[in-house]
């Protein structure tokens, strides 16, 4: 095992052991009276060192990876052999994988110690809370873990392995806050909704193993696969990748989430969770770049998701509900950028997205935590008293609305031009409308973007202060420092992008085999700086401008006002939580009330029936042999007559 | 007498024997103790059989398809040629040990606890002739014997429910010893179809079909499987195991769902697929529609029911609805994700059983309506049963997603708009059995404590921890190592679907 690999292998196991351990703490440990508090006190610093560790330990194996990893690197071992399909233990590292595996153990190492501070009986707390915090620290551990199996996952079902254990650890933790009273509801819905996706992933995996006759990732991209068994995997994949990162129309349980933590939406929103989705399709690109129906399904999916999400965050009073519904919308970028066969422009949104969006809701968590309420209506006039805080989202929301220089910025632009060039140039593997489609919801994207960007910056920050408590302050340095930290390359990772190597690592590139030796030529430049790029800065100003005005004129009303009668359906996103609830939950429901009762009455009912009747027919029998004796002497010498008769009968014939 | 051979008698003798000695000795406590003893040796003399020469690698062509690594094959009644043939392959060794292992649990359970109803005397004595019955069931490799220990099973069974069980325990264990009679019923007219048409009884003569005529094999698998179904038991033939489940006493259902179930899916793939092969080709398409029946349905129950052993009941229709799945395919990935679908289930259930029957021991109520914030007043028995349900719903790396997935992954790979279309259903059923264990988590576990779950203590007992650890580490050993199962069924099974045609 050469170092390369060694690294892979150690960067999902590193902070599994720490998750595992993490769980045989006490969850919540009651001594004797009194003794409560010291042994609270233990476990929690236990579960702070493991967490951290565990992320720190992460971080440094992910960064030491993209220091020597000079080339894409393959080894596995089998796992198990099921009569003709061989399912492998093993890494497939690329410089991709190594990017993202480094965003996801910097953004869990920023979860990791911002808990700390947040996840503290605070002075406000009800005493009997305690926050339970070794198995919260501890999850979030093997969410990490498993995040960083999928980055590393050289065979599918070992992908697959990741995808669902992060799955259920996002239940869990969404699920943490007890005093939350939809917090498990949205944990459910949050697994569910992810889950019904996975039954397509499943199948998708199923077809593509059973034709490659191998899970392996790169036997399966190196097999030869029917054109239909490819575009009806792809497809299938599409829905799981739908379910994990949020589109269209699996998205509903992520703005729910919002019930979770604060650093665990950061977790899930920025690195992990919705980032696996979009990672999974560049590490099969080659199999949906020969799928073009797919990659069309997707581009139509994801031009729907962006201003979708975008719409839905214009209307939100709840700060974390704009960052998820924003979460949604950016999301779409990146799918709608492989839809135009750019999963290079893809990559690079996910990486600057992983640095903005963990910035922008770990600053909303110190918000949250300096005035205890989640609603901006109660927020205003922070700036005085918070300015790092204000100054690190001043950084997140421009990255996010796209304003140059920052990370946003350029990674937008790059996926706008690869969408542009799809569209004019006929370029990518889909047609060209969906280059269009790509485009131009990417361009009105940009604009409703900067509209809600400068919306959140202002009710929250600016104007007068409606908080109820008096001394809002920024936070203790527990919580300061990841967002202070995580505001750099929020600002500076775009300039990544102009770097040669850097662009090299995002181009999905098969590890080199004899039959495919690597590729030697350059790779497209992700940063594009084109006469075209004054489109979306005009329609930034636009949006943002348009916003400011509304709020210039009156600074204590909402600019929200100004969507009139389309506030409250883009408040409920289109209602289209409603529509899962009619078409699919109370269905569901309704059919399994009925199954109950067929089963109960129809398939046991013939079984009970069966019984009574036997014992029914039984019962009859008794009665007639329980008769008086006139009745039995008559029963007897007739039965003797029959016999005498039959007897007879036979006898004489034969 | 070689060592596999005696250890093939004791893993018989030495619960037989216990079970005579725990009825011997008068004090209660003394009586289970010389039980779980008994038990322990039975699994201390099991899981040698693993060892010694396996005999696989000296293949030769023209031997048998069932080659068993040790067997001992004695005259028993000469005049009606019956023989007391026994022997242990790969897809039986797992189904031993895990017997074992589940009795030696129970046992020791009920040193500690003893459920109301009757002396634990009787009961351990009861535990022990039920496992002389499976392990010979599993370890018969003669039609007639099979036959005869699948039937000791039975009275033994019945006894534990209606003796130890809930309320409703009468109508239950009657209700489980006819339906199950009439199955055994089935089996025995086709046991004596396959043995008067063939002229023998050696399973390891039969397998692969020899001599038996088409029509014969058609016949003599729609008995079998007919027989195995209930057993399994398979829908629309599962109605006595909801109530058989709930009623019986926390150690009754671990034995029930964990390996008395596995009796039938045993059966089927090793008596009726491997006795009449050209049978079972015939039947697939039925065996397939109506095992995702099971899991749909299954889960479809589950998802509105009110009860929770009883939910946990009805998940057992949709699990054993993949192996069946698995085994109706008749491919040898099937067949192996049946085998371990198999194992899988009988830990995962064994453990949820455990838990159920510690919550409502505790709470004095299963009631689903009448539970809930169990994580706020006992956190670890919460996490455990949170854990147990993830592992039940398939979660990859735990142990029950090896056989679910490549249940519908054998059925993809068969292929045809049949199987493909119950490979899709099988996979939306998996959803499904997510949505209902997600149900049951969100009521239990979730939400403030309800009256019932407010009173409870957060301590477990040591006997608890021990009896459910093993299961905890299995879940997880087995999900992170199928080759554990999957590696010593590999030869056994290739050789069964080599015989197929």
């Amino acid at each position: 095992m050469n170092g390369p690999t060694l690294l892979g292998v150690l960067l999902p196991a590193v902070p599994l052991v720490a998750g595992l351990l993490g769980l045989l703490l006490p969850p919540s440990p009651r001594g004797p009276a009194g003794g409560r508090d010291a042994g609270e006190q233990r476990a929690r610093r236990a579960a702070i060192a493991l967490g951290v560790t565990g992320a720190a330990g992460a971080l440094a194996l992910a960064v030491a990876l993209l220091a020597t990893l000079d080339r894409p690197v393959e080894a596995s071992t089998t796992w198990v052999d099921l009569g003709g399909l061989r399912v492998t233990l093993g890494v497939r590292l690329d410089g991709a994988a190594a990017l993202v595996a480094v965003a996801v153990g910097a953004v869990a190492l920023a979860v990791q110690v911002y808990s700390i501070g947040y996840l503290k009986r605070g002075p406000h707390d009800d005493v009997d809370v305690d926050h339970r915090y070794p198995p919260y620290a501890a999850q979030i551990s093997l969410f990490t873990a498993a995040m960083l199996l999928v980055v590393v996952a050289g065979d599918l079902l070992l992908l697959l392995v990741g995808w669902e254990v992060m799955g259920i650890c996002s239940y869990l933790l969404i699920a943490h806050d007890r005093r939350l009273p939809e917090a498990p509801a949205a944990a459910m819905k949050a697994f569910l909704v992810t889950r019904v996706g996975d039954v397509g992933f499943l199948l998708g995996i199923a077809l593509l193993g059973v034709s490659a006759g191998s899970f392996r990732i790169a036997d399966v991209l190196a097999h030869d696969h029917s054109t239909g068994t490819l575009t009806a995997a792809c497809l299938l994949l599409l829905a799981g990748v739908a379910g994990k990162s949020a589109q269209f129309p699996l998205h509903t349980w992520l703005p729910d989430a919002m019930a979770g933590p604060t650093p665990i939406s950061a977790l899930i929103h920025a690195a992990t969770m919705v980032a696996a989705g979009v990672y999974a399709v560049t590490r099969l690109y080659p199999l949906f770049e020969a799928a073009p129906v797919a990659l069309t399904v997707l581009g139509v999916l994801a031009s729907i998701t962006l201003l979708l999400g975008a719409l839905a965050a214009t209307a939100q009073d709840d700060i974390k509900r704009v960052l998820a519904w924003s979460t949604v919308s950016q999301i779409g970028y990146m799918t709608g950028a492989l839809a135009v066969g750019a999963p290079g422009a893809a990559l690079f949104h996910l990486l600057t997205h992983a640095a903005f969006k963990a910035l922008l809701f770990l600053a909303a968590g110190a918000v949250i935590h300096a005035v205890g309420t989640t609603l901006m209506s109660r927020m205003g006039g922070l700036r005085r008293g918070m300015p790092v805080t204000f100054w690190c989202t001043v950084v997140g929301l421009g990255a996010l609305a796209g304003l140059p220089p920052l990370a946003g910025f350029w990674s937008k632009d790059g996926v706008l031009a690869a969408a542009q060039a799809a569209a004019l140039d006929g370029e990518g593997p889909t047609p060209a409308w969906v280059g269009w489609l790509v485009w131009l919801a990417g361009l009105a994207g940009v604009a409703v973007t900067a509209w809600y960007a400068t919306r959140l910056l202002l009710r929250t920050f600016l104007g007068t202060t409606r908080v109820p408590l008096a001394h809002p302050h920024d936070p203790p340095g527990t919580l300061r420092w990841p967002v202070v930290l995580l505001a750099v390359p929020a600002a500076l990772l775009g300039f990544a992008g102009f770097a040669g190597a850097f662009a090299d690592r995002l181009q999905p590139t098969p590890p080199a085999t004899p039959d495919h030796p690597s590729n030697l030529l350059p790779a497209e430049p992700l940063v594009h700086l084109a006469p075209s790029v004054v489109l979306p800065l005009v329609l930034l100003l636009l949006g943002a401008g348009s916003a400011w005005i509304r709020w210039r004129r009156d600074p204590a009303a909402d600019p929200a006002a100004a969507l009139g009668p389309l506030r409250p359906v883009f408040a409920a996103a289109f209602r289209l939580d409603d529509v899962q609830h009619a078409l699919v939950v109370r269905p569901a429901r309704a059919l399994a009330a009925t199954v109950r009762a067929g089963d109960e009455r129809v398939v046991d009912g013939a079984v009970e029936g069966s019984g009574r009747a036997a014992s029914g027919l039984g019962g009859g029998l008794a009665a007639l042999h329980r008769a008086a004796l006139p009745r039995a002497a008559a029963g007897v010498l007739a039965g003797a007559l029959l016999i005498g008769l039959a007897a007879a009968l036979i006898g004489g014939t034969s | 007498m070689t060592f596999g051979q005696f250890l093939l008698v004791a893993v018989l003798a030495v619960p037989g024997l216990g079970a005579v000695a725990v009825a011997g000795v008068p004090a209660d406590r003394a009586a289970r103790l010389v039980g779980t003893v008994a038990a322990g040796l039975t699994l201390l003399a099991a899981l040698p059989l693993a060892a010694g020469d396996r005999g696989w690698f000296a293949w030769s062509a023209g031997a048998p398809a069932v080659r068993p690594w040790h067997q001992l094959d004695v005259p028993w009644v000469p005049a009606l040629d019956l023989r007391f043939h026994l022997g242990v392959d790969g897809i039986s060794y797992p189904l031993v040990v895990l017997t074992a292992l589940l009795t030696l649990l129970c046992c020791g359970y009920t040193l500690w606890r003893v459920p109301a109803g009757g002396s634990g005397r009787a009961l351990v004595a009861l535990l022990l002739v039920v496992e002389v019955g499976i392990l010979g069931t599993f370890l018969a490799l003669d039609l007639v014997l099979f036959f005869l220990f699948f039937e000791v099973v039975l009275l033994p069974m019945y006894a534990v429910i209606a003796g130890w069980g809930g309320e409703d325990r009468r109508r239950a264990a009657r209700k489980f010893a006819l339906y199950t009679l009439f199955g055994s019923v089935l089996l025995l007219v086709g046991v004596y179809v396959v043995v008067a048409a063939a002229g023998t009884a050696d399973i390891v003569a039969l397998t692969g079909g020899a001599g038996l005529s088409r029509g014969t094999q058609l016949f003599a698998f729609t008995l079998l499987a007919l027989a195995f179904a209930v057993k399994s038991p398979l829908w629309p033939l599962h109605s006595w195991l909801p109530d058989a489940h709930t009623q019986a006493p926390t150690v009754g259902s671990v034995v029930l769902a964990g390996v008395l179930l596995k009796m039938g899916t045993y059966g089927l793939i090793r008596v009726a697929v491997g006795v009449a092969p050209e049978g079972a080709r015939w039947a697939a398409p039925v065996l397939g529609v109506l095992a995702v029946a099971a899991i749909l349905v299954g889960a479809l129950v589950c998802l509105a029911q009110t009860e929770l052993k009883r939910l946990i009941a009805y998940s057992s229709v949709g699990h054993m609805g993949f192996v069946l799945l698995g085994v109706a395919t008749l491919t040898s990935t099937g067949i192996r994700a049946a085998l371990i679908g198999n194992i899988a289930h009988g830990v995962i259930t064994g453990l949820l059983f455990f838990l159920a029957g510690a919550i409502k021991d505790r709470a004095h109520t299963g009631a689903l309506g009448e539970l809930s914030g169990l994580r706020e007043t006992a956190p670890r028995l919460a996490g455990l049963l949170g854990f147990a349900a993830v592992a039940s719903l398939g979660l990859p790396g735990l142990a029950g997603f090896w056989g679910e997935a490549f249940a519908v992954i054998a059925a993809i790979e068969v292929g045809g708009p049949l199987w493909t279309t119950l490979g899709v259903l099988a996979a939306v059923g998996g959803a499904l059995t997510a949505a209902y264990f997600l149900r049951l988590l969100r009521q239990v576990t979730h939400g403030r404590p309800s009256p019932a779950v407010g009173r409870l203590a957060p301590t477990l007992a040591g006997a608890e921890l021990t009896a459910w650890a093993p299961l905890v580490l299995l879940a997880l050993a087995i999900g992170l190592a199928p080759a554990l199962v999957l590696g010593i069924a590999e030869a056994p099974v290739d050789a069964l679907v080599e015989v197929l045609p």
